[in-house]
């Protein structure tokens, strides 16, 4: 008898189906894997599990009895823990404090030291070591991980689930937390795995159940597959290239020199410390280091929206340190940003009105002040066209449009510039293999045609498959170039964790 | 954006189905209020309605007044659209009028189509000045404008009520206390265009200023821009445009706006600046606005029927005896329900798409009509 069944669930939000008939059934003791592309409904499965949502149909059985899942409370009281992507902790208080955190047994008066010794014990039996009496701000990701998933085992789960946990971690970081996996595993605990990696599925999960478009597709058991063409094919639905073919560059002029560039935020900490390198066009420069160790700022003091302390920044010869954003995008510079409601796109307006957002000065868009509407749309539908952009109408709402979709009117806006300088920032985070493959083909087709690219990501094998040389970053500061020849993921995971590298 | 007829129909009466149940259930609530003071709301309504619409001179007391409310409403939409709060209509209102009095009571003789305009562009000086000076504040200092707004109304209410007693006071009324100003020459009074009624050509004026409202924000770049701004100003930084330049247009533009219906008031209906003389027009705009969904369509109806409240509560108040503070109820309600939605709009959108984390209260108003 399985441990957690999930009996045909169904869950609709008004007219569209989340999840149809899904039956998920998870033995005690393995590494479940739940599979499945952005919007298969992975996320509203485990919500279901966890009491955010109610489900429309079905039930879930529980150690072999029925049960009803009122909301997060009631889930932590039957035993489910739950591990989000985004870590739900307060930085400026202590780890044992963040532990007992809204606990029932709280007493008027906390008795942290007694929760602590307990904490202590419990880790020292998983192998993690954490001082229980420091502030989560002083703690790196990875640790920051193991107190959320401590948190969790201190409330007694025996099923925990996992929100794509492996996404802020540098490759080190993801073996410790698969060997910290399998130890509970052994202890008997129940893990549920949420991802769309299928390296790490390979490498950890007992078995796996895909999901597509709110559908089962099959569970299986991971010995049962061959390699993970096989899984991605069972993910999409069809055979994919799951490599990027990427000719080697021809690089021309430099188009981008960035000279001892450093920038200190508002706290007074040095975001960016003597940063140098040089890009030509046709080349591809990746950038890569653990999140938010430099890269955001570094973008910023290129496109003029942070004023760098010192250094300089040239951008095709011309000098565009600390210049006004519309003077550095008017040298032929496109930036893809890093996210892309914040900054590359507007919700509330129309593709079309999106489309200009970068052109709604120029000739082609208007005339004395005033939109060529005509003209706009028309161009606007070309460009859904060319960059495969699927919509309803240009006059759709675009943040009715899928993510993927987005994205690919965000990079079709920029590459349609035909920009001498493409930044681009985690240009497909988030989005499913199909979109993903897709942005980076014209990514690479940009650089073929002459463009040079500076390529920010978290995601290793995307700077190995697409990048030329690979510049690494830990906490602002170059920890190295190395060319793509000489780069392996093991190398730039030192790097990425701080060991400085000469060039070879 | 061209849309098809059809497309522009659903759309609009999809934007009226929250209002309208807003209207009808401020209606209803505040008929159980006079049932259980003692009255009997079918007939009061009949009476406000009839007040309002019941013959050509009502229609044109209701236009009457809707016609203050329509500038107060895009002084306050406006700037609304890109990311600031203008409550500072009734400033803008008041600076706008004693400016344009100060043309109004002078040059008696000069031809009317030459006067009116000039008067217009004092208004509109006074109240484009007075707007700016809020956004300047802003962001300068980090002012928070829905303070500085409010509080800058009460400057300009005092500034007035020094005014008509003293620099501008009537030279003709001298000697008694009466604080009120010289009256405006007849060559600013507005023309009537219905005749047998009070209506004047400054409802021609409001309906060009919501023609303005939207042409500029629809159709022009710098429209464009400002839009752009207010729906997501990290969006608009990351495109070159300048967050602060378009706010402070943006408050211009309102401030004169603003202004432009305070002398419109002195041109018609109001012929001397007296204290207080726009009473609640400011913020009642405000609230025409948010029923409107600041939308151009959406303020000119939403306007008309806060214009047809306060035309019809007159005859409601004679006829059926009910207080005309009935009708604040009423407006009050609205306002509540309007408000409220919102408020559920932001809910319900957490609860089913946890994806978009990034909605803030600012992002309030609707798509255009």
């Amino acid at each position: 008898m399985a441990f957690l069944e999930m009996k045909h669930v169904s869950k609709y939000f008004g007219s569209v189906a989340a999840n149809v008939d899904v039956n998920l059934s998870v033995e005690k003791g393995e590494i479940h894997a739940l599979l499945g592309e952005n919007g298969a409904g992975k996320s509203t499965l485990m919500n279901i599990l966890y009491g955010m949502y109610a489900h429309s149909e079905g039930e879930i059985w529980l150690n072999g009895q029925p049960v009803r899942i009122k909301d997060p409370k009631d889930a932590i009281a039957k035993g489910i823990g739950m591990v989000h992507q985004h870590f739900m902790l307060i930085p400026a208080l202590s780890v044992i404090e963040n532990v007992v955190l809204g606990l029932k047994e709280n007493k008027a008066v906390l008795d942290l030291k007694a929760a602590a010794r307990e904490f202590s014990q419990m880790a020292e039996r998983f192998g993690m070591e954490l001082d229980p009496w420091a502030k989560v701000e002083t703690l790196s990701v990875g640790a920051q991980q193991r107190v959320e998933i401590l948190k969790a085992l201190y409330r007694k789960a025996s099923l925990l689930i996992l929100d794509e946990p492996t996404a802020v971690l540098t490759p080190q970081e993801v073996k410790g937390l698969f060997h910290m996996l399998r130890q509970l595993t052994a202890e008997g605990l129940t893990i549920i795995f949420i991802t769309h990696k299928l390296n790490e599925i390979m490498e950890v999960c007992d078995r796996c159940t895909i999901l597509r478009l709110g559908r089962v597709v099959r569970t299986t058991a991971i010995s049962d597959i061959q390699d993970k063409q096989e899984l991605a094919a069972l993910m999409v639905g069809s055979q994919v290239e799951l490599l990027t073919q990427k000719p080697p560059a021809h690089p021309g002029d430099e188009v981008l020199r960035v000279e001892d560039l450093s920038y200190v935020d508002k706290r007074g900490i040095r975001a960016l410390d003597q940063m140098s390198f040089s890009l030509r066009g046709g080349e591809i420069l990746g950038v890569c280091g653990v999140d938010g160790n430099g890269q955001s700022e570094l973008v910023r003091c290129i496109t003029g929206l942070l004023k760098p302390a010192s250094g300089s920044v040239r951008v095709c010869g011309a000098d565009c340190t600390g210049a006004d954003p519309r003077m550095i995008l008017g040298q032929g510079v496109s930036h893809i940003p890093e996210d892309r409601h914040k900054m590359g796109m507007i919700r509330e307006m129309t593709v079309n009105e999106n489309l200009i957002l970068m052109s709604y000065r120029t000739p082609e868009c208007q005339k004395r002040g005033f939109l060529k509407w005509k003209d706009i749309r028309a161009h606007s539908q070309a460009l859904c066209e060319q960059y495969n952009i699927k919509t309803p109408s240009v006059l759709e709402r675009s943040g009715n449009l899928s993510g993927g979709n987005q994205q690919k009117m965000v990079v079709g806006r920029e590459l349609d510039r035909r920009p001498r300088l493409l930044i681009a920032m985690h240009p497909d985070r988030g989005l499913d293999i199909g979109a993903t493959k897709y942005i980076q083909r014209q990514i690479v087709a940009a650089s073929q045609a002459g463009a040079g690219v500076l390529l920010v990501s978290t995601e290793l094998d995307e700077i190995l498959e697409l990048s030329d040389r690979i510049l690494v970053v830990f906490e602002g500061r170059m920890m190295g170039i190395l060319d793509r020849s000489e780069a392996t993921a093991e190398r730039l995971g030192l790097m990425m964790a701080g060991a400085r590298q000469s060039a070879g | 954006m061209t849309k098809t007829w059809q497309e522009r129909l659903r759309a609009g009466l999809k934007g009226l189905y929250f209002p309208v149940a807003a209207i009808l259930a401020a209606v209803v609530l505040s008929s159980i209020v006079m049932a259980i003071l003692g009255f009997d709301p079918l007939y009061a309504y009949q009476c406000l309605l009839k007040g309002a619409f019941g013959n050509t001179n009502s229609i044109g007391e209701t236009l009457v007044k809707t016609t203050p409310l329509i500038f107060a409403a895009v002084a306050f939409a406006l700037p609304m659209r890109c990311g600031i709060f203008n409550l500072g209509a009734t400033g803008q209102l008041y600076i706008g009028a004693i400016l344009g009095s100060l043309v109004g009571v002078r040059f008696a003789g000069m031809p009317a189509v030459l006067h009116i305009p000039l008067m217009l562009l004092a208004g509109f000086a006074g109240g484009a000045l007075y707007g700016v000076f809020a956004g300047w504040l802003r962001h300068r200092f980090g002012a928070n404008e829905l303070i500085s707004t409010i509080m800058l109304n009460h400057v300009a209410i005092q500034l007035l009520a020094y005014c008509v007693a003293g620099p501008l006071k009537d030279p003709a009324t001298a000697a008694t206390s009466t604080p009120q100003s010289a009256q405006m020459v007849a060559s600013v009074k507005l023309p009537v265009i219905l005749p047998g009624t009070r209506l004047h050509a400054g409802l021609i004026l409001a309906v060009l200023c919501l023609v303005f409202y939207y042409v500029f924000l629809w159709k022009t770049t710098r429209g464009y821009e400002m839009r752009v701004v207010g729906l997501n100003p990290g969006a608009g930084e990351y495109a070159g445009m300048s967050v602060r330049k378009n706010q402070l247009l943006a408050m211009l533009l309102a401030g004169g706006i603003a202004g432009i219906g305070g002398c419109v008031e002195l041109m018609s209906v109001q012929s001397r600046l007296i204290q207080q003389f726009a009473g609640n027009i400011g913020f009642d705009g405000v609230a025409v606005a948010l029923l409107g969904g600041n939308s151009p369509v959406g303020i000119a109806l939403a306007g008309i029927l806060f214009g047809a409240l306060s035309a019809g509560a007159g005859r409601m108040q004679m006829l059926a005896k009910v207080p005309n503070a009935t009708v604040y109820i009423t407006q009050g309600l609205i306002i509540l329900f309007v408000v409220g939605r919102e408020l559920f709009r932001i809910r319900s959108r957490r609860k089913n798409k946890p994806s978009s984390r990034t909605a803030g209260p600012r992002s309030m108003e609707k798509e255009a009509v």
